[in-house]
């Protein structure tokens, strides 16, 4: 799948990534930032240049499968210190913006 | 100009686990907010998630019941996105190496079965519920992290009945695998429709729309007959469809626009770093395999065979499998199998109904069933007074036999006690009586019903018949 926002060639839409990322950037931090990233990705491009045919594609460095645990029901947080994380609460829940949809 | 709409399905069933998919939590429905929680499942920085493998197996036994293709080679991806729901800002989910490949639904409708295509069945979080107060919303975290299965059709269906048929089938195909309570009313079975429509013949598909989180089946057909005529309207009348998220509103039995293509989301799904590959060995799905439960399409056929129903019967009985649990315990206790089924049938299944009640929620047992046809076929009991007694099991249990007693119900055969009451209705009708004499057979009916009537209920109908044709003739 051809990904929005990533092209086949060096070019990073910036402006793209940041609003997926919800972040605001100024014009100037575009610029900068889009140096930024392309040298990193150009960076981690490097191992393009290694030759992997016949290799199957891992998701890990370390080969290791099935890590399970058993289904069994272990206790969680008290309600109340979980709720001193919230920066607010309404009926026991986190409190947030209306959401719209 | 005709149209064929294309539909396809994605359902999210529940799985049956104690605990949630990535942590120990636990999965209970109905308890305070925020009180089934952890550093998991509430997406605290640094806490690792270790996978149920519980749930790993409900979904693979799903696959195996529907005739998928289970992968040896599985993995987990983040589903990125942005929403209160979801505290990590990404949904632990499967993008291209599921669970489960391919597979069938078989569905019965205009008096044939087709076979629905599956794309994939893959297993993810879920996430977990808002509440909507005055200027706030509020989250609970509870169901956030309950391993959810993801069953996708591929569009393959072509009206809402198919849709509507499609979604019962693979209930029952959820609810035979013993994977999912398929709890409708705890939004154990929710789904998202794609619908779209294109001039009938044609070989591309329309623009499709999306109609997001429906939670009742009969919600997704009417949906579907909105939107199908919705489109079609839209496109008569010169218009474009436009690819969006729809929401069903049930009140006011339309669909509205959500959102557009244009704001769609991005996933960027990649591989989930924190868990492991899932790598299933031949002996392990062979393993599950041959435990398998049995079919609700199985259990139809052996039902026929093995008791002698009528397949109309059978279908009914198998629609629901509590109730064909119910059945072939009672019959196996009786002998008598098709008088349990006609009982259940008309009987059982009407209280349920009209009480709305599931089997699980009353006190009747297979053993009372099965002790009530006994009485029946011992002649203690009619048709009227098993009616009766059936009735005071369902609402409060107990052995038919001990309600018959207690309740003075075994039925009347004394000729002695019947002659009286037959003496007195002939008296007492003198014009029925006449009709019958002048040839009107169904007077007799009328008599028999004042005797009925005069022994509450009590007397043996035939002998009721037979001594007022011995009386009158
Ligand atoms: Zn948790």
């Amino acid at each position: 799948m051809n990904e929005p926002g990533r092209t086949d060639t060096d070019s990073i839409d910036v402006a793209y990534v940041a609003h997926l990322a919800r972040l605001q950037l100024t014009p100037e931090e575009t610029t900068t930032f889009q140096e930024q990233l392309e040298q990193v990705v150009g960076y981690v491009r490097k191992i393009d240049e290694l030759d992997v045919t016949g290799i199957e594609p891992t998701a890990h460095a370390v080969q290791v499968e099935n890590v399970f645990r058993e289904d069994k029901v272990k206790p969680g947080l008290e309600r109340d210190r979980v709720l001193e994380n919230a920066p607010s609460c309404i009926q026991e829940q986190f409190q947030v913006p209306k959401i719209v949809e | 100009m005709q149209y064929e709409a294309t539909i396809g399905l994605e359902v999210h069933v529940q799985l049956k686990t104690r605990s949630k998919m990535f942590c120990g939590c636990s999965t209970g429905f109905g308890a305070e907010p925020n009180t089934h929680v952890c550093p998991v499942c509430l997406g605290y920085p640094g806490a690792m998630p270790v996978m149920n493998g519980e749930a790993i197996k409900l979904t693979v036994i799903t696959g195996l019941m529907l005739g998928c293709e289970i992968s040896e080679y599985s993995k987990f991806d983040r589903k990125s996105y942005f929403y209160p729901d979801m505290p990590k800002n990404y949904q632990i989910s499967q993008y291209d190496k599921p669970l489960c490949d391919g597979g069938t639904v078989d569905i019965d409708i205009d008096g044939e079965t087709r076979s629905i295509g599956l794309t994939r069945i893959h297993l993810e979080e879920d996430v977990a519920k808002n509440m909507h107060f005055h200027d706030s919303s509020g989250v609970d975290f509870n169901r956030a992290g309950v391993p959810l299965m993801e069953v996708v059709s591929d569009p393959d269906m072509h009206s809402p009945e198919e849709a509507y048929a499609y979604l019962q089938a693979l209930r029952q195909s959820v609810l035979y695998a013993g994977v999912s309570d398929c709890n409708l009313e705890e939004g154990n079975m929710r789904c998202d429709v794609n619908v779209s429509v294109a001039p009938a013949g044609s070989s591309t598909l329309g623009t499709k729309a999306e109609i997001k989180n429906m939670n009742t089946f009969k919600g997704v057909l009417n949906a579907l007959k909105y939107e199908i005529a919705r489109q079609i309207d839209e496109i008569e009348s010169g218009g474009e469809i436009v690819q969006e998220t729809r929401r069903w509103d049930p009140d006011r039995n339309v669909t509205s626009s959500m959102r557009t293509k244009e704001d769609a989301h991005d996933y960027r799904y990649f591989p989930e770093p924190d868990l492991m590959p899932v790598v299933l060995s031949i002996d392990q799905v062979s393993e599950w395999r041959a435990a398998l439960p049995e079919s609700p399409r199985g259990r139809r056929v052996r039902l026929v065979e093995e008791y002698g129903l009528p397949g109309y019967d059978a279908g009914v009985l198998v629609a629901d499998k509590s109730i064909a649990d119910f059945f072939e315990a009672a019959a196996r206790k009786c002998g008598n199998a098709k008088a349990v089924s006609n009982l259940i049938m008309t009987e059982v299944l009407r209280l349920l109904s009209e009480s709305e009640k599931e089997l699980a929620d009353v006190p009747i047992t297979p053993e009372a069933l099965a002790g009530l046809v006994g009485l029946l076929d011992a002649k203690t009991l009619n048709s009227n007074t098993a009616k009766e007694v059936l009735g005071i099991l369902f609402e409060e249990g107990g052995d038919p036999k001990v309600i018959v007693e207690k309740k003075g119900l075994t039925q009347v055969s004394d000729s002695g006690v019947i002659d009286g009451f037959v003496a007195q209705a002939i008296a007492e009708n003198p014009k029925s009586v006449a009709d019958f004499n002048s040839g009107k057979e169904a007077a007799i009916q009328f008599l028999v019903g004042q005797v009925m009537r005069m022994s509450r209920g009590k007397a043996n109908p035939q002998m009721v018949a037979q001594l007022l044709r011995d009386k009158l003739t």
